[in-house]
C-alpha cells in the first residue's frame, strides 16, 4: 500500500510531461491531485501498518528480485521511523503545492520536478535495500538543482550548484562506503537487515562509519558542512525551501540513522562524541549566526541548521528517548520550518519583493498582512519550542537523552535554545512589528497594493499549524510507532553498546 | 576446415561487407542525380537493413567455433559483442541521415560499414596478427570519416591529428606485439600465455606490455595517449565523432581486456595499495587514474560541447580501464555492460549536438541556451544522456559505474586493495556532475541569448525517434540492468573466457 506513494508521485510526473506547454492551471491541479493522493495513501498506510509496528515489527511493503546477479532487491518496508517520515513527506508535499499556487512561469516543468523530488523522498524513506535507498536518494537530489536554478531568486545558480555539488560529494562518500560494505561482508546482498547482522571488522568500521555518516550528514546540514543550506534555502523558491528544510535535510539524518549507525555500531561508538560535539556546535553556531542576519530568509535558513543539530545530537545519544526525540524532531522541524519558509518566501517576499529586515521594519506588515503576522508568531513560538507545539516535545526528549549521554554538551545546548528564542523574537519584531516610519506617500501606495493572502495559503498555514499543535498536544500519535521501532531487530546494536 | 564452413562462421561479417559494396554501388550508379537527403535516407535504410540482417543471422544461427587457431573465434560472447557493435552502428547511421556535411553519401556509409567489419573481426580475434589487421581496418576507415566534412578546415585538422597519432601508436603496438611473438613464438593469445607462464618478468616482456598498452591506450583515448581526442571529436562531423566514441570504443575495450586477460595471464602483478607488485595491472591502474583526473578536470573549462564530450570520453575510458584491471570474468561482464551503455548514451548525446549544430550553427555551450523551450523532446533526451554519463541512478550510467566499481573492489578483496582507485573514480564522478550540469543548465535554465532566433527547432522525426529510443534504452537498461547483465554473464560462462 505505502509503495503507492512513490508510484503516484512518478505517475504525476509522467502525466505532467505529457501535458501541453503553458497550461499552468491544469499543471498545478494535477500536481495537487497527486500530492493529496500521496498524503492519503501515506495516512492510510500509517493506520494500516501501525498495529504491527507497535509490536516492534517491520512491515514489508514490496519485495521483488531486481538485479539478481548482484543480489539487489526491490525491497520496500517500513518501521515507525519510516512511517513518520513518509507522513511528513506527504504533508510537506501538499503544503508546498499550496504555497506555490501562484507559479505561472513554466509551471508544468516546475511541478514535474517537484513531484519527481517527492517520489524520490518517499522512496528513500521506504527502502530497506541500501542500493535502492541510494538510488532514490540521488533521484531526490537532481530535481532540486533545477527547481532552484530555474525558479529561484537571490544568486540562484550559485546556490543551486553549491547544493548539487555538496549533495553529490556526500553521496559519493556514501557510495564508497556502501560498495565497500557489500564486498567486505561478502553477503551478496544490500538488505539492511542482513548487512546489519554482519560484524564488520573494527578497522573497517573506524573509517567506514565517518565516511558514510558524514556523507549523509552533509545533507542534514551538519556543521561544518552546512554552508550549502542557508544559500540553498535563500535561493530556492518557496516550495523548494519548504521541501529542502522540510524533508530533504531529513533524508540526510535518516540516512545517518538507517545506514551509517545501523551498519557500523562500533564505529559509531568510537566517533559518537565527535558527532555530538559537531551537532552542538551546529546548534549554537546556527542560532548565533541567525541572530545577526539582515535577510529574513537567511534567519530561517540558519535556524534550520540549528534545529537539525538537535536531530544529530539526538541520534548519537544512543538511548531510546534521545533517538525517538530525534525522529520526532525531524517531523516537527519539517512542519515548522515549512511554515516559516512559507511565511517568509510566499506571504512576505512575493508581495513586498524584499527580505531585508530593515526595509520590512518600515512597512508595518502587521497591519498590512495580519494573517501573515499571526502565522509567523505562531510558527515562531513553535520554532522556539513553546510547550503545546511539536518542537517542545521533540527538543525536550533530545535534551533528556543528551543529558544522560553527554551532560556537558546538554548544558551548552541550553545556550543554543536561549539564542533561538532571541533570534526568532528579533526577526518577528523587525519583520512584522517594526515602527512605521513617517513614510513617503509612494511607499504608502505600495503598502495598499499588497495582495491579500490567498485561500490556498490560508489553508496551508492552518494545516501545518494544526499538525504541529496536534503532535505537540498528543505526541503519542507518533511516539507510539517510533519508540517500538527501536526494539526491532535493526536496533540490536542499541541494546549492546548504546545504553549509556 | 572447408571454405564453406569458414564462410558460414564469417557470415555476419560477409553480410556487412556486401552491404557496404551494395550501398556504394547503388549510390554511385543510380542515385547520382537525386537529392542528398533522399540519398542519405535510401542509403541509410540499406545500411541499417544490412546490419540488422547480420544481427538476425547471429541470433538465428548461434555458432561456437574457433577457426584457424584463434583467427576467428565465434562463440556466444563474441557474438553478443558483435551484436552490440552492429546496434551502435545502426544508431550512428540513424543520426547521420539528416546531416548535410557531405554529398558523398555512398562513400560515407560504406566507410562506416567497413569500420564495422573491422570491429567485428577484431572482436572475434584471439590472434595478435588478426588483431592488428582489424585495428588498422577500423583506424583507416575512421581517419577518413573524421575528414569527411571537406568544407570545414577543422575536419581536416581533426583527421590529420587522428592519423598521425594513430599511425604512431600503431607502430608502438606492432613493436610490442612483435616482441611478444619473439618471446613466445606464437601469435595466438592462449599459446602466448602458456609460453610466458612461469617466466620472470623480464625487461623484454615489460617493454612488450608497455608498448601494447600504449597502442590500446590510443584507441580508447586514455591519458597520456589522449591528445588526439579533443581535436578529433570537435573537428570531425558529429556522426563520425559519435561513431569513434561508441562502436570503436566497445570493440577496442573488449579486445584490450582480452589481450590483457588471455595474453598476459600470469603477468598481472598488483596495483593494490601498499601491496604493489610489478605487472600490467599497476601500469593500467596509473593510466586509469590519470585518465579520470585529467578528463574530468579539463572538461570543466570547455565551451564546446563536442570537446566537453571528448574529455568526458577520456574520463569514461578511465572508469572502463578499472574493469580491465580487475581481470576476472565478472569484471569483463561489467566492462561490456559499461561500454555498451556508454556507447548508446554517447551516440545520443552527439545526436543532440548534431540537432543543435544544424539549428544554431555551432556546438558552443551558449548555443544550447533555452533549448528546452525550442525542442522539448530533444532536451529531455539530452537530460537523460547527461545524467546517465554523470552516473545518476536509475540510469544505465549509474549501474555501469556501480558494477565496475564493485568488481574492482572485489578483485582486491579481502583487503580492498584497489579501493584507492575506486575512491578516486567516485570522487571524480562527483566532479563530472559539475560540467554535465553546465550543459543542462544552458538547456533548462538559461534563456536563449538575445538577438538569436528563438523559434522552435524543426527536428526531423527520424532524429527525434532515434534519440527517444536511445533515451528510453538508457532508462530501461538502468532500471532493469539484470536483463543485459544476465545475457552477458550467460555468454561469458558458455564461452569459457
Amino acid at each position: 500500500m505505502l509503495a503507492w506513494t512513490i508510484y503516484i508521485s512518478f505517475l504525476g510526473v509522467l502525466v505532467l510531461m505529457l501535458l501541453p506547454q503553458g497550461n499552468a492551471s491544469a499543471a498545478r491541479k494535477i500536481a495537487m491531485l497527486s500530492a493529496v493522493a500521496g498524503l492519503l495513501v501515506a495516512l492510510a498506510g500509517f493506520i494500516q501498518a501501525a498495529p504491527e509496528i507497535k509490536l516492534g515489527k517491520i512491515v514489508t511493503v514490496a519485495n521483488a528480485d531486481w538485479i539478481h546477479s548482484l543480489g539487489i532487491r526491490y525491497d520496500l518496508a517500513a518501521d515507525g521511523i519510516s512511517l513518520t517520515l513518509v507522513l511528513l513527506t506527504g504533508l510537506a508535499a501538499v503544503a508546498g503545492i499550496l504555497f506555490s499556487w501562484n507559479i505561472e512561469h513554466r509551471a508544468k516543468e516546475f511541478f514535474a520536478f517537484y513531484l519527481a523530488l517527492i517520489g524520490g523522498v518517499y522512496g528513500v524513506f521506504l527502502s530497506f535495500d541500501l542500493l535502492l535507498l541510494f538510488m532514490f536518494y540521488e533521484i531526490a537530489i537532481v530535481p532540486k538543482y533545477f527547481i532552484i536554478a530555474i525558479w529561484g531568486s537571490t544568486r540562484k545558480e550559485y546556490g543551486a550548484m553549491k547544493l548539487a555539488l555538496y549533495s553529490f560529494v556526500g553521496s559519493a562518500m556514501v557510495l564508497v562506503g556502501l560498495i565497500a560494505a557489500y564486498v567486505v561482508s561478502g553477503a551478496h546482498t544490500f538488505n539492511v537487515l542482513e548487512l546489519a547482522k554482519y560484524p564488520f571488522p573494527r578497522d573497517f568500521q573506524m573509517w567506514a562509519f565517518p565516511l558514510v555518516f558524514v556523507g549523509f550528514a552533509i545533507l542534514a546540514g551538519m556543521w561544518p558542512f552546512h554552508t550549502w543550506a542557508p544559500t540553498g534555502h535563500v535561493a530556492a523558491p518557496t516550495a523548494a525551501s519548504m521541501l529542502l528544510a522540510g524533508v530533504v535535510m531529513k533524508l540526510g539524518a535518516y540516512g545517518c540513522l538507517r545506514v551509517a549507525m545501523t551498519l557500523f555500531p562500533e564505529g559509531l561508538e568510537a566517533w559518537k562524541t565527535w558527532v555530538a560535539v559537531l551537532a552542538v556546535i551546529g546548534i549554537v553556531y546556527g542560532a548565533m549566526v541567525a541572530l545577526v542576519q539582515k535577510d529574513f530568509k537567511f534567519v530561517i535558513g540558519y535556524s534550520s541548521v540549528s534545529h537539525m543539530g538537535f536531530v544529530l545530537l539526538g541520534l548519537v545519544t544512543l538511548n531510546t528517548i534521545g533517538l525517538s526525540g530525534a525522529v520526532l524532531q525531524m517531523f516537527s522541524h519539517g512542519i515548522i520550518a515549512g511554515l516559516l519558509f512559507a511565511v517568509v518566501g510566499r506571504m512576505v517576499y512575493d508581495r513586498t519583493h524584499t527580505r531585508e529586515l530593515s526595509v520590512l521594519a518600515g512597512m508595518n506588515l502587521v497591519k498590512a498582512m495580519p494573517f501573515a503576522a499571526v502565522t509567523f508568531v505562531i510558527a515562531g513560538c513553535a520554532s522556539m519550542g513553546l510547550p503545546g507545539f511539536s518542537g517542545f516535545v521533540a527538543e525536550l526528549q533530545v535534551l533528556i537523552g543528551a543529558w544522560k549521554a553527554f551532560p556537558t554538551l546538554a548544558v551548552i545546548t541550553g545556550i543554543g535554545i536561549v539564542i533561538g528564542v532571541a533570534y526568532t523574537l528579533r526577526a518577528m519584531q523587525k519583520a512584522f512589528f517594526g515602527e512605521a516610519e513617517a513614510q513617503p506617500s509612494e511607499d504608502h501606495d505600495e503598502y495598499h497594493e499588497l495582495a491579500p493572502i490567498s485561500v490556498p495559503e490560508r489553508f496551508g498555514a492552518v494545516m501545518l499549524i494544526g499538525v504541529s499543535l496536534l503532535i505537540g498536544l498528543y505526541p503519542r500519535l507518533l511516539l507510539d510507532v517510533i519508540v517500538p521501532s527501536f526494539n526491532s531487530p535493526l536496533f540490536e546494536w542499541l541494546k549492546k553498546g548504546g545504553a549509556q | 576446415m572447408s571454405y564453406l564452413e569458414l564462410l558460414k562462421l564469417a557470415a555476419p561479417e560477409t553480410i556487412v561487407v556486401l552491404t557496404a559494396l551494395v550501398v556504394l554501388t547503388i549510390d554511385l550508379t543510380s542515385m547520382r542525380g537525386l537529392d542528398t537527403r533522399l540519398r542519405f535516407v535510401i542509403g541509410g535504410m540499406l545500411t541499417c537493413a544490412g546490419c540488422a540482417a547480420a544481427i538476425a543471422w547471429m541470433l538465428v544461427m548461434p555458432a561456437h567455433a574457433n577457426a584457424l587457431q584463434g583467427m576467428l573465434v565465434v562463440d556466444p560472447l563474441t557474438q553478443l559483442v558483435k551484436i552490440a557493435v552492429l546496434a551502435l552502428t545502426i544508431f550512428t547511421v540513424l543520426i547521420s541521415i539528416e546531416s548535410n556535411f557531405t554529398t558523398h553519401v555512398g562513400e560515407y556509409l560504406a566507410l562506416i560499414l567497413l569500420a564495422t567489419v573491422g570491429m567485428m573481426f577484431l572482436v572475434s580475434a584471439e590472434d595478435i596478427l588478426m588483431i592488428f589487421v582489424s585495428l588498422e581496418l577500423i583506424s583507416l576507415s575512421l581517419y577518413v570519416l573524421a575528414a569527411f566534412n571537406k568544407r570545414y578546415i577543422k575536419s581536416a585538422e581533426a583527421a590529420l591529428k587522428y592519423f598521425l597519432f594513430g599511425g604512431m601508436s600503431a607502430a608502438f603496438m606492432l613493436f610490442g606485439l612483435s616482441l611478444l611473438y619473439g618471446l613466445s613464438g606464437s601469435t595466438n593469445l592462449g599459446q602466448i600465455a602458456t609460453a610466458l607462464a612461469g617466466k620472470e618478468l623480464d625487461p623484454l616482456l615489460i617493454v612488450a606490455i608497455v608498448m601494447t598498452v600504449i597502442g590500446f591506450g590510443f584507441k580508447v583515448a586514455a591519458v597520456p595517449f589522449h591528445l588526439w581526442a579533443p581535436d578529433t571529436y570537435q573537428g570531425a562531423p558529429t556522426p563520425s565523432a559519435a561513431f569513434i566514441a561508441s562502436g570503436s570504443k566497445v570493440a577496442s575495450f573488449f579486445i584490450f581486456a582480452k589481450v590483457m586477460l588471455l595474453g598476459f595471464a600470469g603477468a598481472e602483478g598488483s596495483g593494490a595499495f601498499h601491496a604493489y607488485a610489478a605487472g600490467w595491472v599497476p601500469v593500467i591502474a596509473i593510466v586509469a587514474g590519470l585518465s579520470m583526473i585529467l578528463g574530468n578536470v579539463v572538461a570543466i573549462v570547455q565551451s564546446s560541447v563536442k570537446r566537453l564530450l571528448a574529455y568526458s570520453a577520456i574520463a569514461h575510458a578511465g572508469y572502463m580501464l578499472l574493469a580491465v584491471l580487475s581481470h576476472d570474468q565478472q569484471a569483463v561482464a561489467s566492462l561490456i555492460y559499461y561500454a555498451v551503455t556508454y556507447g548508446l548514451t554517447t551516440i545520443g548525446a552527439f545526436g543532440v549536438v548534431a540537432v543543435v549544430e544544424s539549428g544554431a550553427g555551432d556546438d558552443k555551450l551558449s548555443s544550447f541556451a533555452g533549448l528546452s523551450r525550442r525542442a522539448p523532446v530533444v532536451s529531455l533526451c539530452m537530460m537523460i544522456f547527461m545524467l546517465s554519463l554523470a552516473g545518476i541512478p536509475p540510469l544505465a550510467g549509474f549501474f555501469g559505474k556501480f558494477y565496475v566499481f564493485t568488481e574492482a573492489i572485489k578483485s582486491g578483496a579481502p583487503n580492498l586493495g584497489l579501493l584507492w582507485l575506486v575512491i578516486l573514480a567516485i570522487a571524480m564522478s562527483a566532479v563530472s556532475l559539475y560540467y554535465y550540469l553546465q550543459v543542462l543548465k544552458q538547456i533548462y535554465v538559461a534563456d536563449a541569448t538575445k538577438g538569436t532566433n528563438t523559434q522552435p527547432f524543426l527536428v526531423p522525426w527520424v532524429t527525434q525517434i532515434t534519440l527517444a529510443i536511445l533515451a528510453l534504452g538508457v532508462v530501461l537498461l538502468g532500471c532493469f540492468p539484470g536483463w543485459l547483465v544476465g545475457l552477458i554473464e550467460h555468454a561469458i560462462t558458455s564461452s569459457a573466457l
